[in-house]
């Protein structure tokens, strides 16, 4: 059938020797999102990748409820780092009510976005190895992420949806003897994952796969807006742990784990270094913590904002994530809009893969710590 | 309280037990021996020990059951004993079954998991068995623009090819379902059908993702034949045959692998790469490829396919066996057959049993079994042992290797076993 084409558009000619791969969204190698690849024998030579299977409106929800209702399904995006997606809109909406966090909120919340941090990572990290045909590594974070999480669950009651942040500090004080299980399942993960080298970073095969493959060079990094663990691999120093401290970051000793080579191996490499000083960050915090105290300010019930617009953002398992409030002086926010860093690092996926091997697909695309439900929203 | 398992009872376990006999015997009386007689009458039977074979005296089989030994005897010397039973396709296959819990467990110890547990109640030891059922009950899907005669062949010509490669194994002394002179040879031309019979199955599929695994599975097992064929050279070179038996029996001082260290390992190398092990297992790289040549194999075929693929690592393994680590040979550990139970019989109280037709094993090939086994399982456990240790190698970096280092190394060990040879330290048939 040779139906006339509307003026302008002309039906694109397909060399026969190049083939298209639907690689997901039901396909091992992919999460909630499809990529369209071409290739050319082993070689990529166009890669078109398509989110939004997993859409759910959640900015638009955020119009309907008021500023409270909106925590439980604020942290949906990535329930495996719910304290982190939380921490922006509710550092806003503090700001926007002016409200005053005690101290001890203040650190009780550093501790428990470390820990999250940590367990994001390490669900990042399983689904890693297993991309590489590294069982073991699938076996290992899967495993070890449940002391973080039983953490967890003594400090919230819940193990991945925690909806513990609230405006004006979190939900419920420490449980009683927490410092000391928290101290020693953290000192234990921390021997945990310095296991993981020889198996994993170390493994020479590991190195030969990942070294010099779908390197992002300093300049592109910026120029692309990558952000997090992309953008540290490529040798920019930038953390908002650092350089916009929120709550008690700045008072707290800990180093930036930066790269320079920009491929997929120090991309992966950096959450794990990551993951080290958030256990250095753990225990420090709670050294400092005070030892007694209010966690919690006690709010107006339906409390309004003036008219006003607010954007914070905190660094996140993946980056820097940003949360906009605009308030029209109404219960209900006007809008809520979140600023991810998987959408952004994903910007990244078509420059880094043309040109290279197929085989080489599941490590540039997982090593961009992309989360397919947060690009979504 | 588990709730997976339902709660046991002893009674409703009777109960269903009973229930199984009844339909058993039911079946067996009105079906099965009706069956059996009126074959019995129709063929000629065999006269064993002078004896003509009678259904009748079959009968008396449940009086004396010592009678039945001299018949399981005749029959131990027939072909379909070797082929079906046991240095054949029987003992091979329970080899593979063994392999496939092992591998399991193994690998679940090793990533702090427990593996099979629920089926069989003992560590789920008939998780295997389940799995075959479900196999079997599943459906045959074949994709719509398949090739279906030759899309549905392949599995079956697999198994059939991987079955052939058992057959030459020497697993004792005169115990081989194929003896024959060139032995080695064949088990070349039997590896050789392996990457046809894969590309066959991947492109009748005519499906993307099995047409890429089956064209990485082709450069793989192509590239990787070379350094396996120049790697055997040495063992060759020095015993002066190809005859698989003899290369086993000529290692009754030491093994090869003492002398041949190189060729052992550029052969232990190209093996994995020709089961698809891990790190070698780019034709089913799930994250790329989903399941590379497999994808559109359900059901069954499936079934086929993944017994093919461990038959053909038991013969693998035992090919290793036989070349580099000696084969049967081993010290004596079988005890003797006790001579008074041949000439006294067995005694137990005032009952004396003479029972003819022992022993039926001799002591060397029961004693060659075990060594066999012995050695088969511990170069099987070194196969599996990477799968939890590596991660998947790139296909340009798995042909570099192929082509160039293990090339080499392959030849290195051919200047070895020549230098050995004219230096007079060693020649056919072992030490001069």
């Amino acid at each position: 059938m040779t139906a006339e084409l509307p003026p302008g558009l002309a039906l694109q000619k397909v060399d026969e020797r190049i083939m298209t791969l639907n690689v997901g969204p039901q396909h091992p190698g992919s999460g909630h999102m499809r990529i369209v690849v071409q290739i050319d024998g082993d070689y990529i030579v166009a890669c078109d990748p398509d989110p939004g299977y997993v859409h759910r409106g959640e900015e638009k929800m955020a119009e309907y409820r008021n500023y409270i209702l909106n925590i439980p399904h604020l942290e949906r995006p990535v329930i495996h780092d719910s304290c982190n997606v939380l921490y922006p809109y509710v550092l806003g909406v503090e700001e926007l009510l002016g409200i005053e966090v005690p101290e001890r909120a203040k650190y009780v919340r550093v501790i428990a976005s470390e820990l999250n941090r940590c367990i994001y990572i390490m669900y990042w990290l399983a689904i890693y190895g297993i991309f590489l045909g590294h069982s073991t590594m699938f076996m290992w974070p899967a495993g070890d992420r449940e002391f973080l999480i039983d953490l967890m669950e003594k400090m919230t009651g819940a193990r991945v949806t925690h909806a513990h942040f609230v405006p004006g500090g979190v939900r419920n004080d420490l449980p009683p003897n927490f410092e000391d299980v928290c101290l020693r399942q953290v000192n234990y993960f921390e021997k945990r994952i310095k296991e993981y080298a020889a198996v994993f970073y170390d493994n020479p095969i590991l190195i030969s796969r990942t070294k010099d493959t779908g390197v992002l060079s300093r300049q592109d990094a910026i120029r692309l807006g990558t952000t997090g663990s992309v953008l540290r691999a490529s040798g920019v120093d930038y953390d908002l742990r650092k350089k916009e401290p929120y709550d008690v970051y700045d008072e707290l000793d800990f180093q930036v784990p930066v790269m320079k080579e920009g491929d997929s191996y120090a991309r992966s490499r950096i959450p794990w270094l990551d993951m080290m000083e958030s256990c250095r960050i753990i225990r420090e915090a709670l050294q400092k913590m005070p030892k007694s105290g209010s966690v919690r300010v006690k709010l107006k019930p339906n409390p309004k904002g003036g008219n006003d617009t607010v954007y914070k953002r905190v660094e996140s398992g993946r980056g820097s994530l940003g949360c906009y409030i605009v308030s029209d002086g109404k219960p209900e926010p006007y809008r809520v809009k979140l600023s991810v860093p998987s959408f952004r690092n994903l910007i990244a996926l078509p420059y880094l893969l043309k040109g290279e091997k197929l085989g080489n697909m599941p490590s540039v695309y997982w090593s961009l710590n992309y989360w397919p439900v947060e690009a979504d929203r | 309280m588990s709730v997976i398992a339902p709660k046991f009872k002893l009674s409703e376990f009777i109960k269903s037990l009973l229930d199984n006999v009844f339909w058993v015997i039911l079946l067996m009386v009105l079906i099965g021996i009706p069956a059996v007689m009126m074959v019995l009458f129709v063929i000629e039977m065999p006269v064993i020990n002078g004896e003509l074979l009678t259904p009748f005296l079959a009968l008396t089989w449940l009086a004396d059951p010592s009678r039945v030994l001299p018949i399981v005897q005749a029959f131990m010397t027939t072909d379909i004993f070797r082929v079906m039973a046991f240095p054949g396709f029987g003992f091979a296959a329970l080899l593979a079954a063994g392999t496939i819990f092992v591998e399991r467990k193994m690998l679940a110890k090793l990533q702090l998991r427990v593996g099979p547990f629920y089926c069989g109640k003992i560590e789920g030891i008939l998780q295997l068995m389940g799995d075959g059922l479900k196999l079997i009950s599943k459906e045959i899907i074949i994709p719509a623009k398949a090739d279906k005669p030759i899309f549905w062949a392949a599995p079956v010509i697999f198994v059939a090819a991987a079955a052939a490669f058992v057959a030459f194994i020497p697993v004792a002394p005169g115990w081989v379902v194929a003896d024959v002179d060139l032995g080695l040879l064949g088990v070349f031309a039997v590896i050789g059908f392996f990457p046809i019979i894969t590309i066959l199955s991947a492109w009748s599929a005519n499906s993307k993702f099995p047409f890429i695994g089956g064209i990485r599975a082709l450069f793989q097992m192509v590239s990787f034949e070379i350094p396996l064929i120049l790697s055997l050279l040495g063992v060759v070179i020095l015993t002066g045959t190809l005859n698989l038996s003899e290369i086993a029996a000529s290692q009754s001082s030491f093994p090869w692998i003492i002398f041949l260290p190189i060729g052992a390992i550029v052969f232990f190398i190209t093996m994995l790469a020709e089961l698809e092990r891990i790190p070698f297992d780019l034709p089913e790289a799930e994250s790329e490829i989903v399941a590379g040549w497999l994808t559109e194999l359900s059901g069954m075929m499936y079934g086929l396919v993944q017994l093919g693929t461990y038959l053909k690592l038991y013969a693998f393994a035992a090919l290793f066996v036989v070349l580099f680590l000696g084969g049967w040979n081993g010290p004596m550990i079988v005890p003797p057959f006790p001579a008074e139970i041949l000439t006294d019989g067995i005694v137990m109280g005032p009952i004396t049993a003479k029972i003819p037709g022992l022993p039926l094993f001799t002591q060397e090939m029961l004693n060659g079994t075990l060594w066999f086994v012995l050695k088969t399982v511990g170069v099987i456990f070194f196969i599996l042992l990477p799968r939890g240790v590596f991660p998947r190698i790139r296909i340009d970096l798995l042909l570099s290797l192929g082509w160039t280092k293990l090339i080499g190394l392959a030849f290195v060990n051919i200047f070895i076993a020549l230098g050995l040879l004219y230096a007079g330290v060693l020649g056919p048939g072992g030490l001069q």
